[in-house]
Protein backbone atom coordinates (compact mmCIF):
# COMPACT_ATOMS: atom_id res chain seq x y z
CA UNK A 1 0.00 0.00 0.00
CA UNK A 2 2.77 2.40 0.98
CA UNK A 3 4.57 1.73 -2.34
CA UNK A 4 1.60 3.37 -4.09
CA UNK A 5 1.29 6.23 -1.65
CA UNK A 6 4.29 8.25 -2.87
CA UNK A 7 3.51 8.09 -6.63
CA UNK A 8 -0.11 8.85 -5.79
CA UNK A 9 0.90 11.93 -3.83
CA UNK A 10 3.23 13.08 -6.65
CA UNK A 11 0.47 12.54 -9.26
CA UNK A 12 -2.03 14.46 -7.12
CA UNK A 13 0.48 17.29 -6.63
CA UNK A 14 1.15 17.51 -10.38
CA UNK A 15 -2.60 17.59 -11.14
CA UNK A 16 -3.13 20.43 -8.65
CA UNK A 17 -0.15 22.41 -10.03
CA UNK A 18 -1.33 21.86 -13.63
CA UNK A 19 -4.84 22.91 -12.58
CA UNK A 20 -3.51 26.10 -10.96
CA UNK A 21 -1.64 26.94 -14.18
CA UNK A 22 -4.21 25.96 -16.81
CA UNK A 23 -7.70 26.47 -15.32
CA UNK A 24 -7.29 30.22 -14.51
CA UNK A 25 -6.60 30.91 -18.21
CA UNK A 26 -10.39 30.95 -18.60
CA UNK A 27 -11.05 33.11 -15.54
CA UNK A 28 -12.28 36.67 -15.75
CA UNK A 29 -10.48 39.65 -14.17
CA UNK A 30 -12.20 39.25 -10.80
CA UNK A 31 -11.60 35.50 -10.63
CA UNK A 32 -7.89 36.03 -11.31
CA UNK A 33 -7.74 38.75 -8.64
CA UNK A 34 -9.27 36.41 -6.04
CA UNK A 35 -6.94 33.56 -6.98
CA UNK A 36 -3.90 35.90 -6.86
CA UNK A 37 -5.07 37.07 -3.44
CA UNK A 38 -5.27 33.43 -2.34
CA UNK A 39 -1.64 32.89 -3.42
CA UNK A 40 -0.49 36.04 -1.61
CA UNK A 41 -2.42 35.26 1.59
CA UNK A 42 -1.13 31.67 1.53
CA UNK A 43 2.43 33.04 1.64
CA UNK A 44 1.56 35.24 4.64
CA UNK A 45 -0.23 32.35 6.37
CA UNK A 46 2.76 30.05 5.74
CA UNK A 47 4.89 32.57 7.63
CA UNK A 48 2.46 32.59 10.54
CA UNK A 49 2.23 28.80 10.42
CA UNK A 50 5.99 28.68 10.88
CA UNK A 51 5.89 31.02 13.88
CA UNK A 52 2.72 29.67 15.49
CA UNK A 53 2.10 26.22 14.06
CA UNK A 54 5.64 24.86 14.10
CA UNK A 55 7.43 26.95 16.75
CA UNK A 56 4.38 27.54 18.98
CA UNK A 57 4.84 31.32 19.30
CA UNK A 58 1.52 33.18 19.23
CA UNK A 59 1.51 36.23 16.98
CA UNK A 60 -1.23 38.72 16.21
CA UNK A 61 1.12 40.87 14.15
CA UNK A 62 1.36 39.01 10.84
CA UNK A 63 -0.97 41.54 9.18
CA UNK A 64 1.43 44.32 10.22
CA UNK A 65 4.29 42.54 8.45
CA UNK A 66 2.18 42.22 5.31
CA UNK A 67 1.71 45.98 5.67
CA UNK A 68 5.45 46.60 6.10
CA UNK A 69 6.15 44.56 2.96
CA UNK A 70 3.36 46.28 1.03
CA UNK A 71 4.52 49.79 1.92
CA UNK A 72 8.18 48.91 1.21
CA UNK A 73 7.18 47.63 -2.24
CA UNK A 74 4.78 50.49 -2.94
CA UNK A 75 7.28 53.20 -1.98
CA UNK A 76 10.16 51.61 -3.88
CA UNK A 77 8.36 50.63 -7.08
CA UNK A 78 6.63 54.02 -7.39
CA UNK A 79 10.13 55.52 -7.21
CA UNK A 80 11.35 53.37 -10.09
CA UNK A 81 12.89 50.44 -8.26
CA UNK A 82 12.22 46.96 -9.67
CA UNK A 83 9.88 44.66 -7.72
CA UNK A 84 12.55 42.00 -6.97
CA UNK A 85 14.64 44.68 -5.21
CA UNK A 86 11.53 45.78 -3.31
CA UNK A 87 10.81 42.17 -2.28
CA UNK A 88 14.38 41.87 -1.02
CA UNK A 89 14.04 45.05 1.04
CA UNK A 90 10.64 43.85 2.34
CA UNK A 91 12.26 40.55 3.42
CA UNK A 92 15.18 42.25 5.19
CA UNK A 93 12.96 44.87 6.87
CA UNK A 94 10.32 42.38 8.05
CA UNK A 95 13.01 39.92 9.17
CA UNK A 96 14.74 42.61 11.25
CA UNK A 97 11.52 43.93 12.81
CA UNK A 98 10.30 40.34 13.38
CA UNK A 99 13.58 39.51 15.11
CA UNK A 100 13.13 42.45 17.49
CA UNK A 101 9.47 41.50 18.08
CA UNK A 102 10.69 38.03 19.02
CA UNK A 103 12.47 39.34 22.12
CA UNK A 104 9.29 39.63 24.23
CA UNK A 105 8.63 35.96 23.38
CA UNK A 106 11.76 35.10 25.36
CA UNK A 107 10.00 36.38 28.47
CA UNK A 108 6.26 35.98 27.89
CA UNK A 109 4.21 33.25 26.24
CA UNK A 110 0.68 32.37 25.11
CA UNK A 111 -1.99 35.07 25.60
CA UNK A 112 0.52 37.50 27.14
CA UNK A 113 2.61 37.21 23.97
CA UNK A 114 -0.55 37.64 21.90
CA UNK A 115 -1.14 40.99 23.60
CA UNK A 116 2.45 42.13 23.00
CA UNK A 117 2.13 41.35 19.28
CA UNK A 118 -1.34 42.92 19.21
CA UNK A 119 0.20 46.14 20.56
CA UNK A 120 2.82 45.99 17.81
CA UNK A 121 0.08 45.50 15.23
CA UNK A 122 -1.66 48.66 16.48
CA UNK A 123 1.64 50.56 16.48
CA UNK A 124 2.37 49.55 12.87
CA UNK A 125 -1.14 50.62 11.80
CA UNK A 126 -0.62 54.04 13.43
CA UNK A 127 2.68 54.46 11.60
CA UNK A 128 1.03 53.56 8.27
CA UNK A 129 -1.77 56.04 8.95
CA UNK A 130 0.04 58.94 10.60
CA UNK A 131 3.46 59.08 8.91
CA UNK A 132 1.97 60.50 5.72
CA UNK A 133 5.33 61.90 4.51
CA UNK A 134 6.35 58.27 3.95
CA UNK A 135 3.15 56.28 3.54
CA UNK A 136 0.71 58.79 2.10
CA UNK A 137 -1.36 58.55 5.32
CA UNK A 138 -5.07 57.88 4.86
CA UNK A 139 -4.79 58.67 1.13
CA UNK A 140 -2.36 55.81 0.68
CA UNK A 141 -0.16 55.16 -2.33
CA UNK A 142 -1.68 54.67 -5.78
CA UNK A 143 -0.49 53.74 -9.27
CA UNK A 144 1.74 50.98 -7.94
CA UNK A 145 3.29 49.41 -11.02
CA UNK A 146 3.40 45.71 -11.78
CA UNK A 147 6.79 44.35 -12.75
CA UNK A 148 8.41 43.34 -16.01
CA UNK A 149 9.80 39.83 -15.70
CA UNK A 150 12.57 39.30 -18.28
CA UNK A 151 11.07 42.24 -20.24
CA UNK A 152 7.70 40.55 -20.16
CA UNK A 153 5.01 42.91 -18.83
CA UNK A 154 2.76 41.54 -16.08
CA UNK A 155 0.26 44.41 -16.09
CA UNK A 156 -2.63 42.19 -17.06
CA UNK A 157 -4.30 39.99 -14.43
CA UNK A 158 -3.22 36.60 -15.84
CA UNK A 159 0.54 37.29 -16.07
CA UNK A 160 0.50 38.85 -12.61
CA UNK A 161 -1.38 35.82 -11.27
CA UNK A 162 1.53 33.73 -12.56
CA UNK A 163 3.95 36.04 -10.71
CA UNK A 164 2.01 35.39 -7.49
CA UNK A 165 1.79 31.64 -8.19
CA UNK A 166 5.52 31.45 -9.01
CA UNK A 167 6.34 33.31 -5.79
CA UNK A 168 4.10 30.92 -3.85
CA UNK A 169 5.94 27.98 -5.44
CA UNK A 170 9.35 29.38 -4.44
CA UNK A 171 8.20 30.14 -0.87
CA UNK A 172 6.57 26.70 -0.59
CA UNK A 173 9.80 24.95 -1.59
CA UNK A 174 11.83 27.09 0.84
CA UNK A 175 9.43 26.36 3.72
CA UNK A 176 9.37 22.64 2.82
CA UNK A 177 13.16 22.61 3.01
CA UNK A 178 13.14 24.52 6.28
CA UNK A 179 10.68 22.31 8.13
CA UNK A 180 12.43 19.14 7.00
CA UNK A 181 15.82 20.50 8.14
CA UNK A 182 17.12 20.27 11.72
CA UNK A 183 15.73 23.80 12.14
CA UNK A 184 12.20 22.50 11.58
CA UNK A 185 12.77 19.79 14.17
CA UNK A 186 14.14 22.40 16.60
CA UNK A 187 11.07 24.62 16.02
CA UNK A 188 8.81 21.69 16.78
CA UNK A 189 10.81 20.88 19.94
CA UNK A 190 10.44 24.51 20.98
CA UNK A 191 6.67 24.20 20.64
CA UNK A 192 6.30 20.78 22.26
CA UNK A 193 8.72 20.98 25.17
CA UNK A 194 11.13 23.94 25.47
CA UNK A 195 12.62 22.60 28.71
CA UNK A 196 13.65 19.31 27.11
CA UNK A 197 14.77 21.15 23.96
CA UNK A 198 17.20 23.24 26.03
CA UNK A 199 18.59 20.17 27.74
CA UNK A 200 19.35 18.71 24.29
CA UNK A 201 21.49 21.71 23.39
CA UNK A 202 18.82 23.55 21.38
CA UNK A 203 19.36 27.27 21.79
CA UNK A 204 15.69 28.07 22.32
CA UNK A 205 16.36 31.85 22.43
CA UNK A 206 17.94 31.88 18.99
CA UNK A 207 15.35 29.56 17.46
CA UNK A 208 12.48 31.60 18.96
CA UNK A 209 13.89 34.76 17.39
CA UNK A 210 14.45 32.94 14.10
CA UNK A 211 10.88 31.61 14.09
CA UNK A 212 9.55 35.15 14.51
CA UNK A 213 11.95 36.66 12.00
CA UNK A 214 11.42 34.11 9.23
CA UNK A 215 7.64 34.05 9.71
CA UNK A 216 7.60 37.86 9.60
CA UNK A 217 9.82 37.91 6.49
CA UNK A 218 7.25 35.73 4.69
CA UNK A 219 4.59 38.23 5.75
CA UNK A 220 6.79 40.90 4.14
CA UNK A 221 7.01 38.88 0.89
CA UNK A 222 3.23 38.58 0.83
CA UNK A 223 2.89 42.33 1.34
CA UNK A 224 5.39 43.09 -1.42
CA UNK A 225 3.14 41.09 -3.80
CA UNK A 226 -0.09 42.50 -2.38
CA UNK A 227 0.87 46.09 -3.30
CA UNK A 228 1.29 45.49 -7.06
CA UNK A 229 -1.72 43.14 -7.00
CA UNK A 230 -4.13 45.85 -5.78
CA UNK A 231 -2.00 48.68 -7.28
CA UNK A 232 -3.26 50.90 -4.48
CA UNK A 233 -2.68 50.59 -0.73
CA UNK A 234 -3.86 52.48 2.31
CA UNK A 235 -3.56 51.57 6.02
CA UNK A 236 -7.03 49.95 6.41
CA UNK A 237 -6.27 46.47 4.96
CA UNK A 238 -3.33 46.09 7.36
CA UNK A 239 -5.17 46.64 10.62
CA UNK A 240 -5.70 43.98 13.28
CA UNK A 241 -8.45 42.23 11.30
CA UNK A 242 -5.89 41.05 8.70
CA UNK A 243 -3.79 39.51 11.47
CA UNK A 244 -6.91 37.79 12.82
CA UNK A 245 -7.84 36.59 9.31
CA UNK A 246 -4.36 35.12 8.87
CA UNK A 247 -4.58 33.49 12.28
CA UNK A 248 -7.90 31.97 11.27
CA UNK A 249 -6.39 30.67 8.01
CA UNK A 250 -3.66 28.88 9.97
CA UNK A 251 -6.03 27.46 12.58
CA UNK A 252 -8.74 26.42 10.12
CA UNK A 253 -6.26 24.80 7.71
CA UNK A 254 -4.43 23.07 10.56
CA UNK A 255 -1.63 24.74 12.55
CA UNK A 256 1.65 22.88 12.25
CA UNK A 257 0.62 21.12 9.02
CA UNK A 258 2.52 22.01 5.87
CA UNK A 259 -0.58 22.26 3.67
CA UNK A 260 -2.66 23.97 6.40
CA UNK A 261 -2.12 27.54 5.11
CA UNK A 262 -3.06 26.54 1.53
CA UNK A 263 -6.40 25.17 2.70
CA UNK A 264 -6.94 27.87 5.34
CA UNK A 265 -6.35 30.65 2.80
CA UNK A 266 -8.68 28.87 0.39
CA UNK A 267 -11.44 28.84 3.02
CA UNK A 268 -10.85 32.47 4.05
CA UNK A 269 -10.43 33.95 0.55
CA UNK A 270 -12.47 31.71 -1.71
CA UNK A 271 -15.33 30.42 0.46
CA UNK A 272 -16.95 33.86 0.95
CA UNK A 273 -16.86 34.27 -2.85
CA UNK A 274 -18.44 30.85 -3.44
CA UNK A 275 -21.17 31.73 -0.95
CA UNK A 276 -22.03 35.01 -2.69
CA UNK A 277 -25.03 33.34 -4.38
CA UNK A 278 -26.71 33.57 -0.95
CA UNK A 279 -26.43 37.36 -1.33
CA UNK A 280 -26.86 39.14 2.03
CA UNK A 281 -26.33 35.93 4.02
CA UNK A 282 -22.95 34.94 2.63
CA UNK A 283 -20.77 36.29 5.46
CA UNK A 284 -23.11 34.83 8.09
CA UNK A 285 -22.99 31.42 6.41
CA UNK A 286 -19.22 31.70 6.15
CA UNK A 287 -18.94 32.45 9.91
CA UNK A 288 -21.23 29.53 10.78
CA UNK A 289 -19.25 27.17 8.51
CA UNK A 290 -15.97 28.15 10.19
CA UNK A 291 -17.47 27.75 13.69
CA UNK A 292 -18.90 24.31 12.87
CA UNK A 293 -15.61 23.20 11.38
CA UNK A 294 -13.64 24.23 14.46
CA UNK A 295 -16.15 22.61 16.82
CA UNK A 296 -15.88 19.38 14.83
CA UNK A 297 -12.11 19.54 14.46
CA UNK A 298 -10.23 22.02 16.67
CA UNK A 299 -7.01 21.01 14.93
CA UNK A 300 -8.31 22.26 11.57
CA UNK A 301 -9.07 20.53 8.30
CA UNK A 302 -5.79 18.64 8.16
CA UNK A 303 -6.31 17.61 11.78
CA UNK A 304 -9.23 15.47 10.55
CA UNK A 305 -6.95 13.69 8.09
CA UNK A 306 -4.26 13.32 10.75
CA UNK A 307 -6.74 11.75 13.18
CA UNK A 308 -7.98 9.35 10.50
CA UNK A 309 -4.42 8.26 9.63
CA UNK A 310 -3.50 7.87 13.32
CA UNK A 311 -6.58 5.67 13.90
CA UNK A 312 -5.66 3.59 10.87
CA UNK A 313 -2.09 3.16 12.15
CA UNK A 314 -3.39 2.13 15.58
CA UNK A 315 -5.77 -0.44 14.05
CA UNK A 316 -2.99 -1.86 11.87
CA UNK A 317 -0.64 -2.11 14.88
CA UNK A 318 -3.38 -3.79 16.97
CA UNK A 319 -4.02 -6.30 14.19
CA UNK A 320 -0.31 -7.10 13.96
CA UNK A 321 -0.10 -7.55 17.74
CA UNK A 322 -3.15 -9.86 17.66
CA UNK A 323 -1.58 -11.98 14.88
CA UNK A 324 1.72 -12.19 16.78
CA UNK A 325 -0.11 -13.18 19.98
CA UNK A 326 -2.13 -15.93 18.27
CA UNK A 327 1.05 -17.30 16.62
CA UNK A 328 2.79 -17.32 19.99
CA UNK A 329 -0.13 -19.18 21.55
CA UNK A 330 -0.12 -21.71 18.67
CA UNK A 331 3.61 -22.36 19.16
CA UNK A 332 3.14 -22.78 22.93
CA UNK B 1 40.91 10.27 38.69
CA UNK B 2 40.19 13.95 38.11
CA UNK B 3 36.84 15.50 39.01
CA UNK B 4 34.52 16.06 36.05
CA UNK B 5 32.00 17.94 38.17
CA UNK B 6 32.71 20.00 41.28
CA UNK B 7 29.79 21.46 43.18
CA UNK B 8 30.73 23.88 45.97
CA UNK B 9 28.36 25.23 48.61
CA UNK B 10 25.31 25.37 46.29
CA UNK B 11 22.28 27.05 47.84
CA UNK B 12 18.81 27.57 46.46
CA UNK B 13 16.12 29.49 48.32
CA UNK B 14 12.48 29.84 47.31
CA UNK B 15 11.24 32.77 49.38
CA UNK B 16 11.94 31.77 52.95
CA UNK B 17 12.37 28.09 52.14
CA UNK B 18 15.86 26.72 51.65
CA UNK B 19 15.50 23.87 49.14
CA UNK B 20 19.24 23.29 48.79
CA UNK B 21 21.43 24.43 51.65
CA UNK B 22 25.17 24.52 51.02
CA UNK B 23 25.66 21.25 49.14
CA UNK B 24 29.22 20.37 48.06
CA UNK B 25 30.44 17.26 46.27
CA UNK B 26 32.44 16.18 43.28
CA UNK B 27 32.04 13.49 40.64
CA UNK B 28 35.15 11.78 39.32
CA UNK B 29 35.70 10.77 35.73
CA UNK B 30 34.03 7.45 34.87
CA UNK B 31 32.17 7.32 38.18
CA UNK B 32 28.48 6.55 38.74
CA UNK B 33 27.31 8.60 41.70
CA UNK B 34 23.91 7.83 43.20
CA UNK B 35 21.86 10.59 44.78
CA UNK B 36 19.21 9.40 47.21
CA UNK B 37 16.91 10.99 49.73
CA UNK B 38 13.25 11.38 50.63
CA UNK B 39 10.86 13.30 48.39
CA UNK B 40 11.29 17.05 48.72
CA UNK B 41 14.86 16.85 50.06
CA UNK B 42 16.17 18.98 47.16
CA UNK B 43 17.64 16.37 44.78
CA UNK B 44 15.90 17.61 41.64
CA UNK B 45 16.41 21.26 42.66
CA UNK B 46 20.11 20.51 42.99
CA UNK B 47 20.09 18.97 39.48
CA UNK B 48 18.32 22.03 38.12
CA UNK B 49 20.88 24.36 39.76
CA UNK B 50 23.78 22.35 38.33
CA UNK B 51 22.21 22.27 34.87
CA UNK B 52 21.28 25.95 34.62
CA UNK B 53 17.52 25.41 34.73
CA UNK B 54 17.50 27.30 38.06
CA UNK B 55 19.90 30.04 39.11
CA UNK B 56 21.50 29.07 42.43
CA UNK B 57 21.18 31.54 45.31
CA UNK B 58 24.83 30.86 46.12
CA UNK B 59 27.79 28.59 45.45
CA UNK B 60 29.48 27.49 42.24
CA UNK B 61 29.57 24.65 39.76
CA UNK B 62 32.72 23.66 37.86
CA UNK B 63 32.97 21.35 34.89
CA UNK B 64 36.48 20.04 34.28
CA UNK B 65 37.70 22.87 36.51
CA UNK B 66 35.92 25.55 34.45
CA UNK B 67 33.32 27.70 36.20
CA UNK B 68 29.91 27.03 34.59
CA UNK B 69 27.53 28.46 37.23
CA UNK B 70 24.65 30.30 35.54
CA UNK B 71 25.29 28.95 32.03
CA UNK B 72 22.10 28.11 30.11
CA UNK B 73 21.12 24.42 29.79
CA UNK B 74 21.80 24.47 26.04
CA UNK B 75 25.29 25.88 26.64
CA UNK B 76 26.02 23.20 29.25
CA UNK B 77 24.78 20.53 26.87
CA UNK B 78 27.25 21.79 24.25
CA UNK B 79 30.00 21.38 26.88
CA UNK B 80 29.07 17.71 27.23
CA UNK B 81 26.50 17.68 30.05
CA UNK B 82 23.28 15.82 29.38
CA UNK B 83 20.26 14.91 31.46
CA UNK B 84 16.94 13.14 31.73
CA UNK B 85 13.96 14.37 33.71
CA UNK B 86 11.88 12.80 36.46
CA UNK B 87 8.83 12.81 34.18
CA UNK B 88 9.00 11.49 30.63
CA UNK B 89 10.24 14.08 28.15
CA UNK B 90 10.19 12.46 24.72
CA UNK B 91 8.59 14.14 21.71
CA UNK B 92 5.48 12.02 21.17
CA UNK B 93 4.73 12.95 17.55
CA UNK B 94 8.25 12.23 16.31
CA UNK B 95 9.36 8.68 15.61
CA UNK B 96 11.91 7.00 17.86
CA UNK B 97 14.63 7.66 15.26
CA UNK B 98 13.64 11.31 14.83
CA UNK B 99 13.69 11.81 18.61
CA UNK B 100 17.27 10.56 18.65
CA UNK B 101 18.30 12.68 15.66
CA UNK B 102 16.78 15.72 17.38
CA UNK B 103 18.71 14.86 20.53
CA UNK B 104 22.03 14.90 18.66
CA UNK B 105 21.56 17.46 15.90
CA UNK B 106 22.75 20.54 17.78
CA UNK B 107 26.15 18.89 18.19
CA UNK B 108 26.59 18.73 14.42
CA UNK B 109 28.06 21.76 12.62
CA UNK B 110 26.63 25.23 13.18
CA UNK B 111 23.21 26.81 12.66
CA UNK B 112 23.90 27.66 9.01
CA UNK B 113 25.12 24.17 8.14
CA UNK B 114 22.11 22.66 9.91
CA UNK B 115 19.85 24.75 7.67
CA UNK B 116 21.47 23.97 4.33
CA UNK B 117 22.84 20.51 5.12
CA UNK B 118 21.22 17.10 5.34
CA UNK B 119 17.82 16.89 6.96
CA UNK B 120 19.07 14.18 9.35
CA UNK B 121 22.19 16.22 10.21
CA UNK B 122 24.13 13.06 9.25
CA UNK B 123 22.86 11.27 12.34
CA UNK B 124 20.74 8.41 10.97
CA UNK B 125 23.58 5.91 11.38
CA UNK B 126 24.34 7.03 14.95
CA UNK B 127 20.63 7.00 15.80
CA UNK B 128 20.29 3.47 14.40
CA UNK B 129 23.24 2.32 16.50
CA UNK B 130 21.65 3.85 19.61
CA UNK B 131 18.32 2.20 18.74
CA UNK B 132 20.09 -1.15 18.50
CA UNK B 133 22.03 -0.53 21.70
CA UNK B 134 18.83 0.19 23.65
CA UNK B 135 17.01 -2.71 21.94
CA UNK B 136 14.38 -0.51 20.32
CA UNK B 137 14.98 -1.78 16.74
CA UNK B 138 11.40 -2.90 16.11
CA UNK B 139 10.10 0.51 17.18
CA UNK B 140 12.48 2.75 15.22
CA UNK B 141 9.80 4.24 12.95
CA UNK B 142 6.97 4.28 15.51
CA UNK B 143 5.84 7.61 16.98
CA UNK B 144 7.37 7.87 20.45
CA UNK B 145 3.94 8.64 21.91
CA UNK B 146 2.75 5.12 20.99
CA UNK B 147 5.47 3.35 23.01
CA UNK B 148 4.88 1.81 26.42
CA UNK B 149 6.04 3.77 29.48
CA UNK B 150 9.13 1.60 29.93
CA UNK B 151 10.06 1.86 26.25
CA UNK B 152 9.71 5.64 26.43
CA UNK B 153 12.00 5.64 29.48
CA UNK B 154 14.60 3.72 27.47
CA UNK B 155 14.22 6.21 24.60
CA UNK B 156 14.49 9.12 27.05
CA UNK B 157 17.76 7.68 28.37
CA UNK B 158 19.03 6.97 24.85
CA UNK B 159 18.38 10.60 23.86
CA UNK B 160 20.67 11.76 26.64
CA UNK B 161 23.58 9.94 24.99
CA UNK B 162 23.14 11.15 21.41
CA UNK B 163 25.42 14.18 21.86
CA UNK B 164 28.26 11.98 23.18
CA UNK B 165 28.17 13.53 26.65
CA UNK B 166 30.96 13.34 29.26
CA UNK B 167 28.57 13.74 32.16
CA UNK B 168 24.96 12.51 32.32
CA UNK B 169 22.52 13.37 35.10
CA UNK B 170 19.64 10.91 35.26
CA UNK B 171 16.59 11.87 37.32
CA UNK B 172 14.77 8.73 38.47
CA UNK B 173 15.48 6.60 35.37
CA UNK B 174 13.94 3.51 37.00
CA UNK B 175 10.68 5.17 38.04
CA UNK B 176 7.69 3.20 36.73
CA UNK B 177 9.83 0.78 34.69
CA UNK B 178 9.00 -2.93 34.93
CA UNK B 179 11.71 -5.30 36.31
CA UNK B 180 12.81 -6.85 33.00
CA UNK B 181 13.12 -3.47 31.32
CA UNK B 182 14.89 -2.13 34.40
CA UNK B 183 17.54 -4.82 34.04
CA UNK B 184 17.94 -3.79 30.38
CA UNK B 185 18.30 -0.15 31.37
CA UNK B 186 20.91 -0.97 34.01
CA UNK B 187 22.88 -3.12 31.56
CA UNK B 188 22.89 -0.30 29.02
CA UNK B 189 24.04 2.29 31.54
CA UNK B 190 26.83 0.07 32.81
CA UNK B 191 27.91 -0.71 29.23
CA UNK B 192 28.04 2.98 28.28
CA UNK B 193 29.91 3.75 31.49
CA UNK B 194 32.53 1.10 30.72
CA UNK B 195 32.82 1.49 26.95
CA UNK B 196 32.72 5.27 26.74
CA UNK B 197 33.96 6.14 30.20
CA UNK B 198 30.86 8.31 30.63
CA UNK B 199 30.29 9.77 34.08
CA UNK B 200 26.86 9.58 35.73
CA UNK B 201 24.93 11.13 38.55
CA UNK B 202 21.71 9.19 39.18
CA UNK B 203 18.78 10.28 41.34
CA UNK B 204 16.80 7.18 42.26
CA UNK B 205 14.45 5.80 44.91
CA UNK B 206 14.90 2.18 43.85
CA UNK B 207 17.59 1.18 46.38
CA UNK B 208 18.43 -2.11 44.71
CA UNK B 209 19.01 -0.29 41.41
CA UNK B 210 21.15 2.41 43.03
CA UNK B 211 23.21 0.11 45.22
CA UNK B 212 24.02 -2.27 42.36
CA UNK B 213 24.74 0.47 39.79
CA UNK B 214 26.62 3.17 41.67
CA UNK B 215 30.20 3.31 42.87
CA UNK B 216 29.38 6.02 45.44
CA UNK B 217 26.13 7.18 46.96
CA UNK B 218 25.23 10.59 48.37
CA UNK B 219 22.22 10.93 50.66
CA UNK B 220 20.39 14.26 50.99
CA UNK B 221 17.85 15.34 53.61
CA UNK B 222 16.27 18.77 54.06
CA UNK B 223 18.51 20.34 51.43
CA UNK B 224 21.79 19.11 52.99
CA UNK B 225 24.18 16.22 52.43
CA UNK B 226 23.62 13.70 55.19
CA UNK B 227 25.99 10.98 54.07
CA UNK B 228 28.42 10.14 51.28
CA UNK B 229 30.37 6.97 50.61
CA UNK B 230 30.38 3.51 49.10
CA UNK B 231 26.90 1.97 48.74
CA UNK B 232 27.46 -0.53 51.56
CA UNK B 233 28.72 2.24 53.88
CA UNK B 234 25.74 4.47 53.16
CA UNK B 235 23.29 1.60 53.57
CA UNK B 236 24.64 0.94 57.07
CA UNK B 237 24.86 4.60 58.11
CA UNK B 238 22.51 5.05 61.11
CA UNK B 239 21.56 8.58 60.02
CA UNK B 240 20.54 7.29 56.57
CA UNK B 241 18.55 4.45 58.08
CA UNK B 242 16.83 6.89 60.40
CA UNK B 243 16.03 9.54 57.80
CA UNK B 244 15.32 7.47 54.70
CA UNK B 245 15.79 3.72 54.55
CA UNK B 246 13.95 2.81 57.75
CA UNK B 247 14.68 -0.17 59.96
Amino acid sequence: MSSFAKPLKIALGLIVIAGLIIVPMNFNRYGLFILSQWAVMTIAAMGLNLTLGYAGQVSLAQGAFVGIGAYAAAIMTTHGWPLPAAILVAIVLSFAVGWVLGYPALRVQHHYLAFVTLAFSTLAFLVFRNESWLTGGIYGISNIPRPHIFSFATNKPLPFYYVCLGSLAIVSLAVWWLIRSPWGRAFMALRENPLRAQSLGIDTRRYTLMAFAIGSALGGVAGALYAPLTQYIDPVPFNLSLSLDLLMMVIVGGAGFYFGPFLGAMIAVLLPEWLRFTEGYYLMLYAVAVMLLLIWSPTGILGILDRYLAERRTKAASALRAVAKSRLETVQ
Amino acid sequence: MSAVLEVTDIKKNFGGISAVDGVSFDVREGEILGLIGPNGCGKSTLFNCILGQLTPSGGEVRLDGKLVTGLRPSELNKLGVSRTFQLLQVFPKLSVRENLILAGQEHQGNMASRLVGRSDAGLTETANQMIGFFKLDHLADEPAGGLSYGQQKLLDAAMAFMGGPRLVLLDEPAGGVNPSMLADLKDRLVAINREKNATFVVIEHNMEFVMSLCSRVMMMAEGKVLAMGRPDEVRKNPAVIEAYLGH
